[in-house]
Protein backbone atom coordinates (compact mmCIF):
# COMPACT_ATOMS: atom_id res chain seq x y z
CA UNK A 1 0.00 0.00 0.00
CA UNK A 2 2.85 1.98 0.79
CA UNK A 3 5.59 1.95 -0.92
CA UNK A 4 8.22 4.44 -0.42
CA UNK A 5 8.92 3.79 3.55
CA UNK A 6 11.17 6.00 5.78
CA UNK A 7 14.17 3.57 6.08
CA UNK A 8 17.97 3.35 6.59
CA UNK A 9 19.53 3.92 2.88
CA UNK A 10 16.19 5.61 1.42
CA UNK A 11 17.31 8.84 -0.69
CA UNK A 12 15.06 11.78 0.06
CA UNK A 13 14.50 15.03 -2.17
CA UNK A 14 15.01 17.64 0.17
CA UNK A 15 11.92 20.74 0.00
CA UNK A 16 13.19 23.38 2.31
CA UNK A 17 15.84 24.97 3.48
CA UNK A 18 18.97 26.07 1.92
CA UNK A 19 20.07 22.57 0.75
CA UNK A 20 15.84 22.80 -1.42
CA UNK A 21 16.13 20.52 -4.51
CA UNK A 22 18.97 18.49 -3.63
CA UNK A 23 19.30 14.73 -2.55
CA UNK A 24 20.21 12.94 0.13
CA UNK A 25 20.25 9.49 1.53
CA UNK A 26 18.40 8.76 5.27
CA UNK A 27 21.69 7.49 7.41
CA UNK A 28 19.72 6.82 10.61
CA UNK A 29 16.53 7.69 12.34
CA UNK A 30 16.46 9.80 15.63
CA UNK A 31 12.80 9.91 16.19
CA UNK A 32 9.36 9.81 14.82
CA UNK A 33 10.03 12.95 13.17
CA UNK A 34 13.52 13.24 12.23
CA UNK A 35 16.28 11.29 10.43
CA UNK A 36 20.03 11.86 10.01
CA UNK A 37 20.35 12.93 6.40
CA UNK A 38 23.58 12.72 4.05
CA UNK A 39 24.53 13.89 0.43
CA UNK A 40 28.04 13.33 -0.27
CA UNK A 41 27.16 13.14 -3.72
CA UNK A 42 24.72 16.43 -4.13
CA UNK A 43 26.73 18.77 -2.01
CA UNK A 44 24.47 18.00 1.75
CA UNK A 45 26.21 18.21 4.40
CA UNK A 46 25.09 15.67 7.45
CA UNK A 47 22.28 16.93 9.41
CA UNK A 48 19.70 16.00 11.37
CA UNK A 49 16.53 16.96 9.39
CA UNK A 50 12.58 16.77 10.01
CA UNK A 51 10.51 14.38 7.57
CA UNK A 52 8.82 17.20 7.29
CA UNK A 53 11.23 19.09 4.91
CA UNK A 54 12.25 16.11 2.68
CA UNK A 55 10.23 13.32 0.39
CA UNK A 56 10.81 10.17 -0.26
CA UNK A 57 11.77 9.09 -3.72
CA UNK A 58 11.91 5.73 -5.07
CA UNK A 59 15.66 5.16 -4.53
CA UNK A 60 17.82 3.31 -2.08
CA UNK A 61 20.92 2.63 -1.22
CA UNK A 62 22.80 -0.02 0.47
CA UNK A 63 24.22 1.51 3.83
CA UNK A 64 24.48 0.20 7.58
CA UNK A 65 22.94 2.68 10.06
CA UNK A 66 25.37 5.84 10.99
CA UNK A 67 27.71 4.62 8.39
CA UNK A 68 30.52 7.56 7.77
CA UNK A 69 30.01 9.94 4.92
CA UNK A 70 32.96 9.01 2.83
CA UNK A 71 31.32 5.24 2.47
CA UNK A 72 28.05 6.50 2.26
CA UNK A 73 29.73 8.61 -0.88
CA UNK A 74 30.92 5.12 -1.99
CA UNK A 75 27.54 3.13 -1.51
CA UNK A 76 25.66 6.20 -3.40
CA UNK A 77 28.02 5.63 -6.54
CA UNK A 78 27.75 2.20 -6.51
CA UNK A 79 24.18 2.59 -7.00
CA UNK A 80 24.30 4.81 -8.86
CA UNK A 81 21.79 7.19 -7.93
CA UNK A 82 22.15 10.55 -9.16
CA UNK A 83 22.05 8.57 -13.18
CA UNK A 84 18.72 7.20 -12.13
CA UNK A 85 17.67 10.26 -10.62
CA UNK A 86 18.06 12.49 -13.95
CA UNK A 87 16.06 10.04 -15.66
CA UNK A 88 13.57 9.57 -13.68
CA UNK A 89 10.08 11.14 -14.47
CA UNK A 90 10.12 13.30 -11.41
CA UNK A 91 13.71 15.01 -12.33
CA UNK A 92 12.76 15.90 -15.70
CA UNK A 93 9.26 17.19 -14.75
CA UNK A 94 11.68 19.81 -12.08
CA UNK A 95 13.89 20.43 -15.17
CA UNK A 96 10.96 21.40 -17.41
CA UNK A 97 9.66 23.60 -14.66
CA UNK A 98 12.63 25.32 -14.30
CA UNK A 99 13.31 25.84 -17.97
CA UNK A 100 9.05 27.53 -18.38
CA UNK A 101 9.97 29.94 -15.87
CA UNK A 102 12.99 31.18 -17.12
CA UNK A 103 11.48 31.94 -20.39
CA UNK A 104 11.27 35.13 -22.23
CA UNK A 105 9.02 36.64 -24.17
CA UNK A 106 10.68 35.66 -27.48
CA UNK A 107 10.89 31.72 -25.87
CA UNK A 108 7.22 32.08 -25.34
CA UNK A 109 6.99 33.16 -29.32
CA UNK A 110 9.05 30.14 -30.52
CA UNK A 111 7.05 27.80 -28.28
CA UNK A 112 4.09 29.31 -29.45
CA UNK A 113 4.94 28.21 -33.14
CA UNK A 114 6.63 24.89 -32.56
CA UNK A 115 3.21 24.12 -31.29
CA UNK A 116 1.41 25.77 -33.96
CA UNK A 117 3.62 23.48 -36.56
CA UNK A 118 2.86 20.44 -34.59
CA UNK A 119 -0.61 20.60 -35.00
CA UNK A 120 -0.94 21.58 -38.33
CA UNK A 121 1.29 18.29 -39.04
CA UNK A 122 -1.02 16.22 -36.85
CA UNK A 123 -4.53 17.93 -38.16
CA UNK A 124 -3.00 17.04 -41.87
CA UNK A 125 -2.52 13.79 -41.06
CA UNK A 126 -5.98 13.25 -39.44
CA UNK A 127 -7.69 15.14 -42.19
CA UNK A 128 -6.09 12.83 -44.54
CA UNK A 129 -7.13 9.77 -41.96
CA UNK A 130 -10.85 10.74 -42.57
CA UNK A 131 -11.04 11.43 -46.40
CA UNK A 132 -9.79 7.67 -47.25
CA UNK A 133 -12.13 6.28 -44.69
CA UNK A 134 -14.68 8.49 -46.22
CA UNK A 135 -13.59 7.10 -49.58
CA UNK A 136 -14.03 3.64 -47.94
CA UNK A 137 -17.45 3.93 -46.48
CA UNK A 138 -18.94 6.03 -49.68
CA UNK A 139 -17.75 2.85 -51.53
CA UNK A 140 -19.66 0.13 -49.46
CA UNK B 1 24.82 29.39 22.68
CA UNK B 2 22.99 31.65 24.99
CA UNK B 3 25.84 33.23 26.69
CA UNK B 4 24.32 35.72 28.76
CA UNK B 5 21.83 32.73 30.15
CA UNK B 6 24.91 30.58 30.74
CA UNK B 7 26.95 32.97 33.09
CA UNK B 8 23.42 33.49 35.23
CA UNK B 9 22.77 29.72 35.41
CA UNK B 10 26.44 29.21 36.16
CA UNK B 11 26.25 31.54 39.43
CA UNK B 12 22.79 30.12 39.84
CA UNK B 13 24.26 26.47 40.82
CA UNK B 14 27.84 27.70 42.20
CA UNK B 15 26.21 29.93 44.79
CA UNK B 16 24.52 27.16 45.97
CA UNK B 17 27.52 24.48 45.70
CA UNK B 18 30.01 27.01 47.12
CA UNK B 19 30.04 30.20 49.15
CA UNK B 20 30.55 32.60 46.06
CA UNK B 21 28.70 34.80 44.36
CA UNK B 22 28.32 36.73 41.56
CA UNK B 23 29.56 39.99 43.21
CA UNK B 24 32.27 38.56 44.75
CA UNK B 25 33.36 36.79 41.79
CA UNK B 26 34.94 36.64 37.98
CA UNK B 27 34.48 34.45 35.25
CA UNK B 28 37.63 34.66 33.44
CA UNK B 29 36.55 32.09 30.82
CA UNK B 30 32.98 31.42 28.82
CA UNK B 31 33.24 28.96 25.81
CA UNK B 32 31.04 26.83 24.38
CA UNK B 33 31.01 23.12 24.46
CA UNK B 34 30.85 21.83 21.14
CA UNK B 35 29.43 18.55 20.14
CA UNK B 36 32.57 15.59 19.50
CA UNK B 37 30.57 13.78 16.95
CA UNK B 38 27.37 15.40 15.67
CA UNK B 39 26.99 13.19 13.02
CA UNK B 40 26.08 9.82 14.76
CA UNK B 41 22.20 9.69 16.30
CA UNK B 42 22.57 8.74 20.15
CA UNK B 43 20.63 8.03 23.44
CA UNK B 44 21.14 10.10 26.13
CA UNK B 45 20.08 10.13 29.68
CA UNK B 46 18.96 13.19 31.79
CA UNK B 47 18.69 13.46 35.46
CA UNK B 48 17.16 16.42 36.35
CA UNK B 49 15.14 18.10 39.43
CA UNK B 50 12.16 19.91 38.68
CA UNK B 51 9.75 21.96 40.92
CA UNK B 52 5.86 21.51 40.19
CA UNK B 53 3.41 24.18 41.49
CA UNK B 54 3.00 21.95 44.70
CA UNK B 55 6.73 20.27 45.24
CA UNK B 56 10.18 19.41 43.89
CA UNK B 57 10.87 16.27 42.32
CA UNK B 58 13.45 13.56 40.96
CA UNK B 59 13.50 12.80 37.67
CA UNK B 60 15.09 10.45 34.72
CA UNK B 61 14.37 10.76 31.07
CA UNK B 62 15.75 9.63 28.37
CA UNK B 63 16.09 11.33 24.27
CA UNK B 64 17.15 10.95 21.25
CA UNK B 65 19.24 13.27 19.41
CA UNK B 66 22.74 13.78 17.81
CA UNK B 67 24.20 16.19 20.09
CA UNK B 68 24.04 16.75 23.89
CA UNK B 69 22.76 20.29 23.66
CA UNK B 70 19.67 19.19 21.24
CA UNK B 71 19.07 16.24 23.69
CA UNK B 72 19.01 19.01 26.70
CA UNK B 73 16.71 21.30 24.56
CA UNK B 74 14.08 18.58 23.80
CA UNK B 75 14.26 18.47 27.73
CA UNK B 76 13.48 21.15 28.52
CA UNK B 77 10.50 21.93 26.03
CA UNK B 78 9.38 18.36 26.83
CA UNK B 79 8.78 19.07 30.81
CA UNK B 80 7.28 22.32 29.62
CA UNK B 81 4.67 20.27 27.64
CA UNK B 82 4.36 17.54 29.91
CA UNK B 83 4.48 18.92 33.60
CA UNK B 84 4.22 22.85 32.80
CA UNK B 85 7.42 22.65 34.12
CA UNK B 86 8.99 26.35 33.17
CA UNK B 87 13.09 26.17 32.26
CA UNK B 88 13.88 28.30 35.76
CA UNK B 89 12.53 25.66 37.43
CA UNK B 90 14.32 22.65 36.10
CA UNK B 91 17.58 22.05 37.46
CA UNK B 92 19.55 19.22 34.84
CA UNK B 93 21.48 17.48 37.18
CA UNK B 94 23.24 15.44 34.93
CA UNK B 95 23.55 14.37 31.17
CA UNK B 96 24.83 11.37 30.32
CA UNK B 97 25.19 9.60 26.71
CA UNK B 98 23.69 6.13 27.23
CA UNK B 99 24.30 2.98 25.58
CA UNK B 100 21.23 1.54 23.63
CA UNK B 101 21.24 -1.55 25.93
CA UNK B 102 20.74 0.64 29.02
CA UNK B 103 17.58 2.43 27.45
CA UNK B 104 14.70 2.00 29.61
CA UNK B 105 12.12 4.29 28.49
CA UNK B 106 9.82 2.36 25.54
CA UNK B 107 9.62 5.33 23.35
CA UNK B 108 13.01 5.28 23.05
CA UNK B 109 13.76 1.45 22.93
CA UNK B 110 11.58 1.81 19.64
CA UNK B 111 13.82 3.14 17.69
CA UNK B 112 16.54 0.85 18.39
CA UNK B 113 16.48 -1.17 15.42
CA UNK B 114 19.18 -1.08 11.92
CA UNK B 115 16.24 -2.35 10.16
CA UNK B 116 13.65 0.03 10.92
CA UNK B 117 11.18 1.22 8.46
CA UNK B 118 7.60 2.98 8.22
CA UNK B 119 5.51 4.76 5.74
CA UNK B 120 4.58 8.35 6.39
CA UNK B 121 0.99 7.75 5.97
CA UNK B 122 -1.71 10.65 5.81
CA UNK B 123 1.12 12.64 4.36
CA UNK B 124 -0.13 16.73 5.44
CA UNK B 125 2.09 18.71 3.98
CA UNK B 126 2.07 22.78 3.35
CA UNK B 127 0.66 23.73 0.01
CA UNK B 128 1.77 27.19 -1.06
CA UNK B 129 -0.27 27.75 -3.71
CA UNK B 130 -3.63 26.26 -3.26
CA UNK B 131 -6.98 27.37 -4.49
CA UNK B 132 -9.63 28.56 -2.22
CA UNK B 133 -12.00 26.32 -3.38
CA UNK B 134 -11.36 22.37 -5.14
CA UNK B 135 -13.34 19.79 -6.18
CA UNK B 136 -11.86 17.14 -5.01
CA UNK B 137 -10.14 15.96 -1.74
CA UNK B 138 -6.05 16.79 -1.50
CA UNK B 139 -4.31 13.16 -2.30
CA UNK B 140 -2.10 12.37 0.88
CA UNK B 141 -0.60 9.23 -0.02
Amino acid sequence: MYQRLVQIGRVVYLTKGPDAGKLAVIVDIVDGNRALIDGPCSGVARKVVNFKSLQLTKFDVKIRHSMRTGNVKKAWEEAKVSEGWGKSLWAKKIAQRALQSNMNDFDRFKLMKAKQMRSRIIRTEMGKLKKTQKKTTAKK
Amino acid sequence: SNHVIAKSRFWYFVSMLRRVKKAHGEIISIKEVFETRPGVVKNYGVWLRYDSRTGHHNMYREYRDNTVAGAVTQCYRDMGARHRAQADRIQIIKVQQIKASDCKRPTILQFHDSKIKFPLPHRVTKRKSVAKFATRRPRTH
